[in-house]
């Protein structure tokens, strides 16, 4: 090859990378103003943008009235919905998966549509539910709820299947060869190997309840989470506290992630050692 | 193919559970894991849809707190359409054009976190997802920071003379499209890894092996493998992204308004039941016909 | 319906600590729907024996593997070890060990809790001790505290093997645990795994598609072809004297020439093979009259220039042909020699030193000794058991 084409070939191989970097880059610049404007000391009350630097914002954390108490309800009912979303989800993916029953299309249809409607719809239509069945006077933390298991529960079934999948189910007759029934072959092979799917599963479903909007808004009634908090004070005043949250959000779900998936490896890498 | 494998493709049939048909209780074991997961999303997402629709026909004179009326009032839709065709039109265009963004950006990033990533790949998938657990309303809060009119972006288009002097970002339909694009990017990217990945790497070799250049290996092996990705990317960015109302409100003046904001409007401090339900399921109609296309070309196995 | 009892006697172990007694399938048929795996087939594994299901790949041997496992449930029949009915015994059950053909280990488990998982389900004392007894004999004592995904195939096969082993089951079931090894390592394995199984005196059922395999570690094979047994013996009894062209064209290589039965003294039949006479005796003849088979394994002749005076009295010959391939193989020169009636005939010749090689177009006879023939029946397929490019190897 001659010297001329050398690097031209070094250049095409590597500029798909490098698009893919930039963009990837480019998806952090709104992260990297969330973290700047945690800084942020606001000169003016309706301009966003940054006039000075603080630490103010970080020591008070829960300075803006009703902040705290929305981020507690959003927390709550993400937790909550954590919980009902992946019991369910799991059960519906292990059906799925390993198990035989009429009407799968329908089932997988079903189980696909919530992920592709619209918010706006999908939060319409559950707000004319409860209207048309007299709980219009209901709406609150309880409507939340039901709403958030709800569009959580495919994303949670999505995750689990293709952990399921992609199980050897011929583990799980070895497991029956070597004198462990039913019960036994589940918790001893199935459950610890599809386990990172659940917790994936979960981390998802969190995080789609927490910083959900569109829909909780349609069905809260006059209980706020705190995505309605940050709405509500972008039509009048944004405190920086919002991007402290944010930050803190961010920083705490990378660090979940990182260790969930290099930490196992250290740990193994350290035990054969 | 190993050896192994061909061999074990021509051994006799495997079930993937162990087989028992003698016992009859393991053949509803099937039909108690699903009903429960199942039964809540007919009860909460399904049968909401028969609400809305009969919400659509109430009588738009009513209100929240005196009830409605049914009577049938298939008017609602046509006052509806006519109304507010502007936001629906603007809602598809918007969807589509974010949606194409996100494909022009998203296809490279994903086609490099599959190929070319090599040992980053994870850290790379990390990445593509991380900037999701911040808040969305609070990024796009960011946006109007980063868009504003006397910021970094801003000035340099100027400078670039590929703004006017008076030229803005923020409160136009520009930024309405850049916000969509990059809060949807990640739907894009993660359907498309997933379809890249599964490509054969041997197949793009054999292209080279039979003299077809890099782009014309892409063009005939990797971008028609990649397809079904390609379709699932766009239904999962496209249908959500048209029914936003968000970066309309936060980043757009109300002239830019989608059909979202509209609903959202009726749904709230007009109170306007009726007419909302009913462009509810104009905008669910248009792509539910979308959906059915892509599943009657493409089948449902491959949906979730 | 196939009747096949065993005829081999399992060999004296050394080891008698397990009480094992014979299984025996009756009657035992799978069908997945319209598509019957295993039809109808009877069979005694006796106690102590090793045991090989040889066959081509879908005959049905896994799946009789799996239904003794209990992994599959026969369509009809049943499966007793002794005089216990087994059918319809749970896996976790029955005094049955498999090795599989991918090895399922279990990945998220250490190789020590590998081999201890069994014991363990049992509620057994001492785990520790024994299992370290056993990665001794495996030999994988540096290897405890590893994962499945870190060690080579070689190894992983030994942990299987070590994790079924150290239940001293009954019966061993082995499924094709060797595909996966390279030649050499192949090699070493068959050999190990028969000097185990002589030391631990269990019986081993082992199921492969390798006939060399087969007939370097079993007492007894059974080739089963299409769900039935075609024969089953032991491995010189069915090499030397096959009962089907299957078997005879799937161990080894067979020449099958065409012929009409002439007429036969008591014990000695005579057979027409396109003008040459070729005697047979009785108890080597599958059929006695009408169109047959003659059969005569390629390095059981020996071929002589046309001319060169070879005769000998109990020789069968068949003169006439000509070589049109002649092939170096190392250990022998294989001939094609193309006989009058068109038909190729292969002879191996052991490239002692001792002869010349014969090169192509020369006009040669062929002959072998009398004890060396075979007779089958003419309605079987003569290409039945052959490997074609299209097999798997």
């Amino acid at each position: 090859m001659s010297a001329i084409t050398r690097p031209r070939r070094w250049l095409s191989d590597k500029l798909i990378l490098l698009i893919g970097l930039l963009v990837l880059a480019y998806t952090f610049v709104p992260i990297a103003v969330v973290v700047l404007m945690s800084f942020n000391d606001p000169a003016a009350r309706l301009t966003y943008q940054f006039d000075g630097f603080t630490l103010h914002n970080w020591a008070n954390p829960c300075e803006p009235e009703g902040m705290c108490s929305a981020l507690k309800v959003s927390i709550e009912i993400g937790l909550l919905a954590t919980l009902g979303a992946t019991i369910l989800g799991t059960l519906m993916a292990f059906a799925l998966v390993r198990h035989r029953f009429a009407g799968r299309s329908t089932t997988n249809l079903v189980i696909f549509l919530p992920m592709a409607t619209p918010e706006i719809v999908m939060g319409s239509s559950l707000l004319a539910l409860f209207v048309g069945t007299g709980f219009s006077g209901d709406l609150g933390f309880w409507t939340i709820l039901i709403a958030h298991i709800m569009f959580c529960l495919s994303f949670v079934v999505v995750t689990v299947k293709a952990r399921l999948t992609g199980l050897d189910s011929r583990l799980e007759q070895a497991a029956m060869d070597l004198y462990a029934n039913e019960w036994q072959t589940f918790w001893r092979v199935t459950f610890p190997l599809v386990f990172p799917g659940i917790l994936g599963a979960a981390l998802l479903a969190f995080s789609l309840s927490f910083d959900d909007f569109i829909v909780t808004n349609l069905n809260a009634g006059n209980e706020v989470t705190f995505p309605m908090f940050v709405w509500g004070s972008a039509q009048r005043e944004i405190p920086m506290q919002i991007n402290v949250i944010g930050t803190s959000m961010f920083l705490i779900a990378v660090l979940i992630v990182l260790a969930a998936t290099f930490g196992p490896r250290r740990r193994g890498a350290r035990a054969a050692g | 193919m190993s050896t192994l494998q061909v061999a074990e493709e021509l051994e006799e049939p495997e079930p993937t559970e162990l087989e028992d048909e003698r016992k009859g209780g393991r053949r509803y074991t099937g039909y108690v894991l699903i009903i429960p997961g199942l039964l809540w999303l007919a009860v909460f997402f399904l049968i909401p849809f028969y609400s809305l629709v009969a919400t659509s026909l109430y009588d738009p004179a009513g209100t929240v707190f005196s009830g409605y009326e049914m009577t049938w009032e298939w008017s609602n839709y046509t006052t509806a359409i006519t109304e507010n065709w502007q936001p629906l039109v603007r809602s598809f265009v918007f969807g589509g054009l974010a949606t194409i963004f996100c494909l022009l950006l998203g296809y490279p990033l994903a086609y490099a976190i599959a190929f070319k990533a090599g040992r980053w790949k994870n850290l790379m998938l990390v990445l593509v997802i991380a900037p999701f657990f911040t808040s969305f309303l609070i990024r796009t809060i960011s946006w109007q920071l980063i868009l504003a009119d006397n910021g970094f972006v801003v000035d340099t288009l100027q400078t670039l003379h590929i703004l006017g002097p008076d030229g803005r970002l923020l409160n136009t339909p520009i930024a309405v499209v850049t916000g969509l694009t990059y809060n949807f990017l990640p739907f894009m990217v993660l359907p498309l890894y997933a379809s890249l990945e599964r490509i054969d790497h041997r197949l793009i070799e054999a292209a080279g092996d039979l003299y077809a250049s890099p782009i014309r290996g892409f063009a005939k092996v990797t971008l028609p493998l990649s397809m079904p990705g390609v379709v699932a990317g766009t239904l999962l960015t496209f249908i959500p992204a048209a029914g936003d109302f968000i970066n309309a409100e936060l980043l757009g003046r109300p002239s830019d308004s989608m059909i979202g904001n509209v609903i959202q409007q009726y749904f709230g401090g007009g109170n306007n039941y009726p007419d909302a339900a009913a462009l509810s399921i104009v905008l669910m109609a248009l792509i539910l016909v979308m959906v059915i296309f892509y599943v009657r070309r493409a089948g449902t196995e491959d949906l979730v | 319906m196939t009747t096949a009892d065993a005829t081999a006697t399992a060999p004296a172990s050394s080891s008698e600590a397990q009480t094992s007694r014979d299984l025996r399938l009756e009657s035992l048929t799978k069908a997945f729907g319209s598509f019957v795996a295993v039809k109808d087939l009877d069979l005694t594994v006796p106690r102590g024996s090793f045991f090989a299901l040889l066959g081509p790949s879908g005959c049905g041997k896994t799946t009789t593997l799996r239904m003794v496992a209990g992994l599959e449930q026969p369509t009809q029949g049943q499966i007793y070890l002794g005089d216990d009915d087994i059918t319809d015994l749970r896996p976790f059950k029955r005094p049955v060990n498999t090795v599989f053909q991918n090895y399922a280990l279990f990945p998220h488990l250490t190789i020590f809790d590998n081999i201890a998982f069994g014991l363990r389900r049992r509620g057994q004392k001492d785990v520790d001790g024994k299992v370290n007894q056993m990665i001794d004999l495996v030999e994988l004592g540096s290897q405890t505290n590893k994962k499945p995904a870190q060690l080579s195939g070689g190894q992983q096969q030994r942990v299987a093997l070590a994790r079924a082993l150290i239940n001293e089951p009954e019966v061993l079931l082995l499924d094709e645990p060797l595909g996966a090894l390279d030649l050499k390592l192949r090699r070493q394995m068959q050999i190990e795994l028969k000097r185990i199984q002589l030391d631990v005196g269990l019986t081993f059922v082992h199921v492969t598609h390798d006939q060399e395999e087969a007939m370097t570690m079993a007492d007894t094979i059974a080739v089963m072809n299409g769900g039935v047994i075609e024969q089953m013996g032991p491995p010189s009894e069915l090499y030397e004297n096959p009962a089907t062209t299957f078997v005879a064209n799937f161990l080894g290589q067979s020449n099958l020439i065409r012929g009409e039965m002439a007429s036969g003294k008591d014990g000695e039949l005579v057979v027409d093979i396109h003008g040459s006479k070729i005697g047979v005796s009785r108890e080597r003849s599958r059929v006695h009259d009408g169109a047959v088979w003659v059969g005569v394994r390629p390095e059981k002749v020996y071929i002589s220039a046309t001319g060169d005076e070879e005769e000998s009295g109990d020789a069968n010959s068949v003169v006439g042909g000509t070589i049109t391939d002649t092939s170096f193989i190392g250990v022998s020169t294989q001939y094609l020699v193309k006989m009058p009636w068109g038909q190729e005939l292969t002879v191996f010749e052991q490239n002692t030193g001792a002869r010349k090689v014969f090169s192509p177009g020369t006009t040669v006879d062929l002959h072998w000794s009398r004890p060396h023939t075979f007779v089958l029946d003419a309605n079987q397929d003569a290409s039945a058991g052959v490997e074609t490019v299209d097999d798997t190897p």
